[in-house]
């Protein structure tokens, strides 16, 4: 058994990038500051002075560029890792990741496998308002042909990017700023999560979250609060958004009779919108109460503090719309609606 | 001057006229769909460029790229049968006209956002750098690309990276119905190049030879020394973007002023001067062409479609 340490998600995602490169010399890492800056958010840190320029590569600030090289490069058998600063600048290299990355395999009838990796941060960090906090992941998991995994603690951070390297299609794998700092025990050496499998982080009876990356910690939260007035809420862990763990999802429905999906992103054809019509057709009789789902707000993320509080769901947010699915009277606050979607006029 | 060569070159470019007038045919007959760019005019640049290349450099083309594809696969039945959309297309007729693709003959498409495979030309070409083989990579785009940012990307990584990549602008004039001088700001695409840096020379892309004499040194340079080249071949294209464009934004005086400089005329003209065939030997190469091209149209009708329980294939490895 290998001996669990505490170190954290950046250090984790690190030590996936630097054992798979130590394996397998075809896997490069390039994007912007990744080198000789050690990583915009020290992600790659000490991976040049160890695998040298070759291997781990500076780029200008030219997304379309890099990504597009990047899948050139895995066109012929190289295992690429594009790093994006931040997925809000992936939006410059769309068009490689859906018309390009996405679909060369199908176009040419499989032809090719593109075993390709796109990662970064994704979501809001802190009052870094509407064009940097965007939570894309809806955007990219709609695109047949794109893989699309989100860890929520270092060791899954770990384990699934591992995963992800070694998987022969191309994976948007998004993090988070405001995670990496978080400390978890992580296994030293080979681990690796299998991509498509979700994990009950926490067990419960009464309603079942199904969340993602850090809404997973506002769901941790939000059930420890419940549980205080006897409400066991079960905190199931996507990890990946496509493929869809559907069998965990209906499984955990199937025993908590309710269901509450706490996404970051936008509520408007979001993935928890997916994840409501999946239980909703599938999983229709084990119902006690409509299929609900905690958003941000319908809005570009404002800048000012307390307007970001508002967007973002919150614990206290989970907790009511909880507590509404149950019939359970508020105790504090005052009730918060849920998201409403912004119709243009 | 190398008899066999030419002759070969001839019978290329014959090859990919009748096999285009006879998609264009299909298309009229309601047998292929969707989009289909000719090439009509063009042959040289697909042609000439090609032959300069060895068969182990990749070549990553457009949507407008039959001529490419059968410059470097000589396959018109695999791709006569992908614009058919039957199962034994090149791209099993998930393609289609704009996506041909030869993983094993290092063909590497049939792209059609424009400028979006210039970086990924760019990124196959680092392959090679990466592992430190020789092979080169081709890229052609139209004249419409150079407006493009992933255009501008790709250049920009080829040059900061010294990457062994040819680019091939073939500037036939008008980006889709929108004739060069309304869209560009400069003369020559060329001029953009060179400030990469990367050597650029402009072409006759009307000439094969002279198109596959630059293409030569471009390789070359790209395989030698590691450095991008890039390559505008001045042409023309006779028909409209597509064949649902009449091309009526062109005068007929403009149209036939470029329709007598033919590339297979030229080059025809030449064989005779030389002395290497006769008029009734080049007819005989250019019926060997129609006759390969008959056999393409037949294998496509006889063809299967793509099973129907096979559409869900693909999407993943």
């Amino acid at each position: 058994m290998p001996e669990p340490r505490i170190i954290s998600f950046r250090e984790a995602l690190r030590e996936a990038m630097v054992e798979e490169m130590e394996r397998d010399p075809s896997i490069f890492l390039m994007g912007e500051e990744v080198g000789h800056y050690n990583g915009a958010y020290k992600v790659s840190e000490g991976m040049l002075a160890r695998f040298g320029e070759a291997r781990v590569i500076d780029t200008p600030i030219a997304e379309t560029g890099f990504a597009g090289v990047g899948v050139g490069a895995a066109m012929v058998g190289l295992r690429p890792i594009i790093e994006f600063m931040t997925w809000n600048f992936s939006l410059t290299a769309i068009d490689q990741l859906i018309n390009n990355a996405a679909k060369l395999r199908y176009m040419a009838n499989g032809q090719f496998t593109l075993p390709i990796v796109f990662r970064g941060p994704g979501g809001a960090a802190h009052a870094l308002a509407a064009q940097h906090s965007q939570a894309l992941e809806a955007l990219y998991a709609h695109v047949p042909g794109l893989k699309v995994v989100m860890p929520s603690t270092p060791a899954d951070a770990k384990g699934l990017l591992k995963a992800a390297i070694r998987d022969d299609n191309p994976v948007c794998f998004i993090e988070s700023e405001v995670m990496y700092a978080l400390k978890g025990e992580v296994p030293a050496g080979e681990h690796v999560v299998p991509l498509g499998v979700a994990e009950v982080k926490r067990p419960g009876r009464d309603v079942t979250l199904v969340t993602w990356s850090k809404m997973v910690h506002t769901c941790l939260g939000a059930a420890e609060e419940l549980a205080r007035d006897g409400v066991e809420a079960e905190v199931l862990d996507l990890r990946t958004i496509r493929p869809l763990d559907a069998a965990a999802i209906l499984a955990s429905v199937q025993k908590t009779h309710r269901c509450v999906v706490v996404q970051e992103g936008w509520p408007f054809a979001g993935v928890a919108a997916e994840v409501v019509a999946l239980v909703a057709r599938d999983a229709f009789d084990d119902l006690d109460a409509p299929p609900e789902r905690v958003t941000s707000l319908d809005v570009p993320m404002p800048y000012a503090r307390n307007l970001e509080e508002r967007v973002l769901p919150s614990p206290a947010r989970v907790i009511a719309t909880v507590r509404r699915l149950l019939g359970v009277e508020e105790t504090v606050g005052a009730p918060v609606p849920p998201a409403r979607v912004q119709r243009g006029r | 001057m190398d008899a066999t060569l030419l002759l070969d070159l001839y019978r290329q470019m014959c090859l990919s006229r009748r096999f285009e007038e006879a998609a264009a045919k299909a298309y009229s007959q309601g047998k292929v769909s969707g989009f289909l760019h000719l090439y009509i005019g063009q042959e040289a640049v697909a042609v000439g460029a090609i032959s300069a290349a060895e068969p182990t450099d990749y070549i990553v083309a457009t949507y407008r790229e039959h001529a490419h594809y059968l410059a470097r696969t000589d396959d018109a039945r695999g791709a006569m049968a992908e614009l058919f959309g039957r199962a034994t297309g090149c791209s099993g007729g998930r393609g289609g006209s704009m996506h041909l693709f030869d993983a094993a003959k290092r063909f590497f498409g049939g792209w059609a956002i424009v400028g979006g495979h210039v970086p990924i030309a760019a990124g196959v070409a680092f392959g090679s750098k990466y592992r430190g083989e020789q092979d080169v990579t081709l890229c052609f785009f139209g004249d419409g690309t150079a407006n493009m940012g992933a255009f501008h990307e790709g250049l920009a990584l080829a040059g900061l990276w010294k990457l062994p990549v040819v680019f091939i602008c073939e500037n036939n004039q008008y980006a889709m119905g929108t004739p060069l001088y309304r869209t560009l700001s400069v003369e020559d695409v060329a001029v953009r190049a060179r400030g990469y840096p990367m050597e650029a020379e402009i072409v006759n892309g009307d000439d094969v030879l002279e198109m596959r004499e630059a293409t030569r040194h471009a390789i070359s340079r790209a395989r030698k020394d590691s450095l991008p080249f890039f390559l505008e071949a001045k042409t023309y294209r006779f028909r409209g973007h597509s064949v649902a464009d009449p091309a009526t934004y062109r005068t007929k005086e403009e149209v036939q002023k470029w329709m007598e400089r033919d590339p297979i005329g030229i080059l025809a003209e030449r064989i005779r001067t030389l002395g290497i065939a006769t008029e009734e030997q080049l007819r005989a190469v250019d019926d060997e062409a129609k006759a390969q091209v008959q056999d393409a149209v037949r294998f496509a009708e006889e063809s299967p479609v793509p099973a129907p329980e096979s559409v869900e294939d693909y999407v993943y490895a």
